[in-house]
């Protein structure tokens, strides 16, 4: 079961960790801090319980995402979602477990000391996953990314989309033909 | 009060599919008062349950069972199990499908006369011109409500149109409008118009949009002499020794292999799965399938030269406000070799929404180039371009050898070669899209491939000499009298225009020839 803690209570009760003490752990500038098996967002206050993958694994996943699909704009925590499937599927599927384990692995090896989450700069780390982009991992990830990122509801109004529409009557009385700038 | 009909019955019109084709044909049929049983794939879905929502809209409806792909179309390599994105429901593809409503030009009736010899195309005329379609283009058009004809007014611009419309005023184009939509611009046939709602792909929940799912199939039930089996896989069309088609096999809602007796079979699957059903009914009378004595069935598969332009503004546009599809130019549409192709094609408004539009964009596609241009999703403008596409031999849709469905049934592979016609006219086509958004003002344009196949045309087709095709003038199989081919998989060619107002018209003219014989006892 992964479970994603969106409030800071939960994530301090459950992970029994003070947000001091996360903020020691993680090092100025960590944005996501590992604690048993969770990975924690001290900064904002939400964290992710791990059943089947490494809580390294998810937190570097995480960032991977990040950079295959980077929106500035988009929390991390909306990525964690996007990518909290590949444990569920680990946990059933051993098959998938190692599929991500390894190509976690394998891009932390690349990536030399300190391992993916260590490269300070986007550009390192795309680097490296162009390299890897053929690969049946690159492509379960990203693959999995299009529907597990874009179709979150939440993320929607980041983009401007305004989704559902029927229940408010739809357009005809709400801007289908408001633009002005032409 | 829908009909019900015993499964020895073997008096009725047996029709497979409830889509635009199976869906009018049933109650034209139904109308004259001929009996008719509907099989379809699909669970029924009423207008209420449709989901404003495109991906739980698309496991709703969409047909999901898995086909193969081959061939150099990027289709294949994108999207290998779902090459075609139509629908497994009661009334097939018209739940998804956008309305744009055009009749064929002269000339596309006629494409081997007009275009001349095209190198590797199997291009042939149609047995039917513009002027005896005409009549049943009215009807068909009436029944539909289809804007721009009947004195209906078109329907208003959306923001999308307003973009296209000011970009075609730049390039010098003359015919855009707001299209010819088989969408109620205002109430008519007890049915709303159009809310702008901006989910016409995933089920109009208003109604506005015309779909046989709560016109054709409700007013055929009503005569008491329609019923539509929904949930009825069909496996196999049997014969006698005769070679007359006597009824079909299908596996029903609880799996169970069912036998439906019939007078005559009309297969409207669509253009996949009609081909591969008569395939599949292969016998030691038929070893190449029924109705395949000319070994056409299931070649000359046809998608429409596609593709779609998206543009990026500095200001706002929100295009998936309104109506999807309803704006249009059709001066590329004309035949006019000098640009380097034969045939044209249509620009269209398209917008997807935020899912889709990552789906779709460029498959495939990850890091800052594409997702700066989703950083602007409220910022775009979109066009899809539909143009003909040559038919090929080669093009086909094919029983696979070893992969079966739940039923037993092998699955359908379906190879596609992009034609150097297509390429070109698509390139022609990217050109000009972004070029009328780059004269509004754009700052980026994403000439974006084509998706999964809407339009699916060709394989069983229409021809003149029974060696050329698979079925007459009026969709009748040259091999066998009573079957008959009801949906667009009759199409001789593709021409530039949307398919569906084409066969809507030919079922309204196939039920009067069915009729017709009928009470002739000629079948
Ligand atoms: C998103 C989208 C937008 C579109 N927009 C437009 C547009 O604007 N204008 C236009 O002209 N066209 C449009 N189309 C295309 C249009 O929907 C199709 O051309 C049209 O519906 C095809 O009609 P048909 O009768 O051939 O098949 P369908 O309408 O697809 O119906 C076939 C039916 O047969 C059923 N079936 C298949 N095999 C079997 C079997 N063996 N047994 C029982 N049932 C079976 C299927 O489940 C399906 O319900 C669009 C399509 C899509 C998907
Ligand atoms: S925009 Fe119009 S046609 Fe499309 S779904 Fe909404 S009401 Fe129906």
């Amino acid at each position: 079961m992964v479970t994603v803690y969106e409030k800071k209570l939960v994530y301090e009760k459950k992970v029994g960790l003070s947000r001091r003490e996360l903020l020691k752990r993680g090092g100025v500038g960590a944005l996501l801090v590992i604690s048993g098996s969770a990975v924690i967002s001290p900064e904002h206050a939400w964290g992710l319980e791990t059943s089947a993958l490494k809580p390294e694994t998810m937190a570097t996943l995480i960032q991977a995402a990040r950079d295959i699909y980077p929106h500035d704009q988009v929390p991390d925590k909306y990525y964690a979602i996007a990518v909290k499937g590949h444990d569920e599927t680990a946990a059933k599927d051993p098959a998938h477990k190692e599929l991500i384990e390894k190509g976690i692995a394998e891009l932390d090896k690349k990536a030399g000391k300190g391992g993916y989450r260590g490269l300070g700069w986007e550009e390192q780390r795309v680097a490296l996953l162009t390299d890897i982009e053929k690969t049946p991992f690159f492509q379960a990830v990203r693959g999995g990314l299009v529907v597990s990122l874009y179709n979150q509801k939440e993320v929607w109004p980041i983009f401007g989309y305004e989704g559902e529409s029927y229940s408010k009557g739809g357009y005809i009385a709400r801007g289908f033909n408001d633009i002005e700038w032409l | 009060m829908a009909a019900s009909f015993d499964l020895k019955n073997d008096g009725v019109v047996v029709i497979i599919g409830s889509g635009a084709g199976g869906g009018t044909l049933g109650n034209e049929l139904a109308q004259k008062g001929i009996d008719v049983v509907i099989l379809e794939a699909g669970a029924r879905h009423e207008l209420e349950d449709f989901i404003n929502d495109e991906w739980d809209s698309f496991t709703q409806l969409a047909w999901k069972d898995k086909r193969t792909t081959s061939g150099d179309w990027r289709v294949a390599k994108d999207f290998p199990n779902l090459p075609a994105w139509i629908v497994k429901s009661v009334g097939g593809s018209t739940t998804h499908w956008a309305g744009a409503s055009l009749r064929f030009q002269e000339h596309e009736f006629k494409a081997a006369t007009t275009y001349g010899k095209v190198k590797g195309a199997n291009l042939v005329d149609w047995p039917v011109t513009l002027a005896e379609m005409e009549p049943y283009y009215a009807k068909a058009e009436a029944k539909m409500g289809v804007t721009g004809t009947n004195n209906w007014p078109r329907l208003p611009g959306n923001n999308n149109f307003k973009v296209l419309k000011a970009g075609a005023d730049k390039l010098g184009y003359k015919e855009c409008h707001t299209g010819n939509m088989a969408i109620n611009s205002v109430e008519r046939d007890d049915r709303n118009s159009c809310q702008q709602t901006g989910f016409c792909f995933q089920g109009c929940k208003w109604g506005a949009k015309w779909s046989t799912l709560y016109t054709e199939i409700p007013k055929g039930e009503a005569t008491g002499h329609l019923e539509v089996r929904p949930n009825s896989m069909v496996i196999k069309i049997n014969h006698d020794a005769s070679g007359k088609v006597t009824g079909v096999v299908y596996g029903d809602k609880d799996g169970k292999l069912q036998e439906q007796k019939a007078r005559i079979v009309a297969v409207a699957g669509n253009s996949i799965e009609s081909p591969r059903l008569l395939l599949n009914s292969e016998s030691s009378k038929f070893p190449h399938g029924l109705a395949n004595s000319s070994g056409q069935v299931g070649k000359n598969y046809m998608r429409h030269t596609t593709g779609s332009v998206y543009a990026i503004f500095d200001k706002p546009v929100h295009m998936y406000r309104g109506t999807t599809m309803a704006g249009i130019i059709r001066d590329e549409a004309r035949h006019d070799p000098s640009r380097g192709f034969v045939g044209g094609y249509e620009m269209e408004t398209l917008s997807l929404g935020l899912p889709f539009m990552a789906a779709f964009l460029n498959p495939g596609g990850w890091g800052r180039s594409f997702t700066t241009a989703l950083d602007h999703y409220d910022h775009m403008a979109g066009l899809w371009i539909v143009g003909e596409d040559m038919p090929r031999e080669e093009n086909r849709i094919t029983l696979h050898k070893d992969e079966k469905d739940e039923h037993g049934m092998p699955i359908a592979d379906v190879h596609f070669d992009d034609h150097p016609n297509d390429e070109a006219m698509r390139n022609h086509a990217y050109k000009q899209g972004q070029a009328l958004y780059a004269a509004v003002g754009a700052t980026r344009t994403f000439p974006t491939p084509p998706y999964p196949s809407t339009h699916n045309l060709g394989t069983n087709r229409m021809s003149e000499k029974a060696e050329d095709g698979v079925v007459n003038k009026h969709g009748q199989s040259h091999d066998i009298k009573n079957l008959f081919v009801s949906d667009g998989s009759q199409f001789t060619s593709g021409a530039a225009e949307n398919p569906t107002l084409t066969i809507v018209t030919l079922a309204i003219r196939q039920a009067d020839y069915i009729a017709a014989q009928m009470s002739a006892k000629t079948i």
